[in-house]
């Protein structure tokens, strides 16, 4: 089935070869297929040009239809049947999301150590695609940065509040509190320390595992096996020529929906969480036209950055993204307790180390409602995504080795998150713990982060970047989840027409704003999440298929 | 050729139309469809003695024309090479490799005049996928923008 090309130097033209032809990119282990990428797509040019692969697009388009109108007609009837899917997924298989969680970081960081980490992403000589400060801005906007806007403060508080309230338990003999582990009654030190490796163990190294694990494979398959960058390329190894039939089909669809409810529901929630912002801020109104406003704003801003494409457009605003966060994270730390946030980072990361063993224990536990209310529901939101952010990372990645890949997705993100929820949630807690300031515990969700501004200078100018960075980092999310939805519906072709993207963009926003004035967002979200439990499956095959893949290529 | 009676009109024709190197841009993907642009652009080489550069604009992710970049380039190199038959000043290719194809191939074309220094640009009207999505901006885009002539063959 396969065979080694070498790839020989060109015979360079009677022009002088400026640039930018990369270099010969040296031995890969070409994986020969008689699939020919785009032989099942149907393209054509008459008044709308398109270039997709039929089956997936037609059935995830269909598909999205019809469950964004079902779940609107029938809200009521299946809002608690979608929420009851994800709970008890969560409750019942939370054993199974925490051990899956495990194995990927466990072999990221054998990985990172073993041999096989020497594999360059693209063959021996291949260059980097992207620079670091361009590379590490997009895969990190498209990931996880709204997550960080909502949750940097209001995680820590939460955590830090059920600790000090200390375990308590039911009739039933089952606890009923939410605190992580044993919690720590009263011990308001240990109560923060627990609360940040709690919450530090949720935006760490699990959740960058999950998304390296889906990349990893990813760039492996299409940059040095060179099949097509989509999902289904993964499963080579275990489906072989089948994947291009059903089993591969499934996958990509699968992948869609995720996706695309991933992202239109988040950008509805997250509509309604930028305009009690604004609201905080200005007093402007939260009714629907204020939502609808927001959520095509942002879609807007969205198309101009997918039709822009990935560097003028996508990279751009990546890198605006990471400069306002940045900002906002000195100027805390430099007006907020400034040498509090700088030992709080090294203990705060002990603290992770030390409770990190027990946090990720998927067996015995008896902090039930943590482990399947934050931790398994955590697991199982950040493996729906991954296809998507997974997918991402993969187009940006080429020309990396498989250890600086590692590292760059999985330890300098975990480093950053840390640093980030010191500052943020820290500040926080500093506030309740030594200042008797309540506000911030007091608020909702989505106000946390502006109510800890507010015992800054300068809030006004504070919360105006946070509420910039909030909805930036909702166009990142929506312009590069469009473009990989757009590249896995047009059977792993980058190069398929513009109008495609603004397809997909627009069709993302549309959704979006259906369900919110239509009721539905909260139970289609629990449906996105709940295929978290199938793409679980899917990435543990995708481990294998990763070492399989990585022990075949020279080295 | 074109007969001439007139030796003088033939020189001064010849001294006013000088094209010396033709810009190709081509899509591997889809070059069985590309044979009228190309072969206008190969009997204006022969006719004008120019050199014809066939340009390629490809991703580093795997597509239907190749594996990856540098077997793009690789088949870039051979279609010149076939192409070159009977040409006098023969072909040769120009791959460019860019992040995102779809969005980029405009200005990528744009620069690529410049840089391989063509002074006439052959192409086919109606180049399926990337190249038809944008054309309607991008014909125009290359026409007006550029400052050499532009050959679109319907």
């Amino acid at each position: 089935m396969t065979e080694n090309t070498k790839n020989n130097e060109m015979e360079p033209d009677d022009q002088p070869e400026v640039e930018p032809i990369p270099e010969p990119e040296g031995e890969t282990e070409i994986i020969e297929t008689d699939f020919e990428i785009g032989q099942d797509n149907i393209a054509s040019s008459w008044k709308l040009e398109f270039d997709i692969h039929q089956v997936v697009f037609t059935v995830s388009a269909l598909g999205i239809v019809a469950f964004t109108f079902l779940t609107m007609a029938y809200q009521t009837a299946l809002e608690p049947v979608f929420l009851n899917v994800r709970d008890w997924l969560t409750g019942n298989l939370d054993w199974f999301f925490l051990l899956s969680g495990n194995i990927f970081v466990l072999l990221c960081l054998f990985l990172i150590v073993s041999p096989l980490g020497k594999v360059r992403l693209g063959g021996p000589d291949a260059t980097p695609s992207y620079g670091y400060v361009g590379w590490f801005s997009m895969l990190f906007a498209a990931g996880m940065g709204i997550g960080l806007m909502f949750y940097g403060v209001s995680e820590p508080m939460s955590h830090f509040g059920s600790a000090m309230g200390g375990i308590s338990v039911g009739e039933d003999g089952l606890r009923t509190d939410w605190a992580p582990l044993g919690g720590a009654e009263g011990d308001t030190a240990e109560a923060a320390r627990l609360g940040m490796a709690a919450t530090i163990f949720h935006w760490g190294l699990h959740p960058w595992a999950i998304y390296a694990v889906v990349a990893l494979a990813l760039s492996l398959f299409a940059y040095n096996k060179g099949l097509p960058l989509t999902l289904r390329s993964c499963f080579y190894p275990i489906f072989g020529e089948k994947v291009w039939g059903w089993p591969g089909n499934v996958i990509d669809i699968l992948a869609i929906f995720s996706t695309i409810f991933g992202l239109a529901t988040s950008l509805g929630i997250g509509a309604q969480q930028s305009a009690a912002g604004l609201n905080f801020l200005f007093g402007t109104s939260t009714a629907n036209p204020m939502l609808v406003t927001l959520i095509i704003v942002i879609t807007a801003l969205a198309l101009v950055s997918v039709v822009a494409g990935l560097d003028a457009g996508v990279k751009r605003l990546s890198e605006l993204n990471m400069a306002l966060a940045a900002i906002l994270l000195i100027f805390v730390i430099g007006f907020g307790p400034t040498m509090e946030i700088a030992s709080g980072f090294f203990s705060n990361l002990v603290a992770y180390g030390e409770y990190l063993p027990a946090l990720s224990m998927p067996f015995g536990r008896e902090d039930a409602n943590f482990t399947s209310g934050w931790t398994a529901f955590y697991w199982a939101w950040w493996i729906s995504w991954s296809p998507f952010v997974g997918m991402f990372i993969a187009r940006v990645s080429r020309g990396r080795t498989v250890r600086e890949f590692l590292i760059a997705v999985l330890i300098v993100p975990t480093v950053l998150s840390v640093l980030w929820m010191t500052a943020m949630g820290g500040t926080a807690i500093g506030q309740v713990v030594n200042d008797g300031f309540t506000g911030v515990q007091d608020a909702a969700l989505e106000l946390k982060l502006f109510e800890m501004l507010t015992q800054l200078p300068l809030t006004g100018l504070t919360s105006l970047i946070g509420i910039i960075l909030v909805v930036v980092f909702f166009v990142t999310s929506s312009d590069s989840g469009s473009l990989v939805i757009d590249t896995i519906a047009a059977g792993g072709k980058v190069n398929a027409p513009t109008p495609q993207r603004v397809f997909w963009a627009s069709f993302e926003g549309l959704v979006a704003i259906a369900l919110l004035l239509g009721g539905g967002l909260v139970a289609l979200q629990a449906m996105a999440v709940s295929t978290g439990l199938p793409f679980t499956i899917v990435l543990l095959g995708a481990c294998y298929s990763i070492v399989r893949g990585l022990m075949s290529e020279p080295r | 050729m074109f007969e001439h009676k007139n030796a003088s009109v033939h020189l001064s024709w010849r001294i006013t139309v000088p094209y010396q190197h033709i810009m190709v841009p081509i899509d591997l993907e889809h070059a069985d469809r590309m044979g009228k642009a190309i072969d206008t652009a190969r009997a204006l080489a022969k006719q004008f003695r120019a050199k014809l550069t066939f340009v390629g604009v490809t991703s580093e992710v795997p597509g239907p024309s190749a594996h990856n970049p540098a077997e793009f380039e690789k088949k870039m190199a051979a279609f010149a090479q076939e192409s070159a038959t009977e040409l006098p000043e023969g072909a040769s290719s120009k791959t460019y490799v860019v992040h995102d194809p779809t969005a980029q191939i405009d200005g990528i074309l744009l620069d690529a005049v410049k840089e391989i220094g063509a002074d006439l640009v052959v192409m086919a009207s109606h180049i399926p996928n990337v190249m038809n999505a944008i054309w309607p901006s991008h014909g125009g885009k290359v026409a007006s923008h550029a400052d050499v002539s532009v050959f679109v063959v319907r």
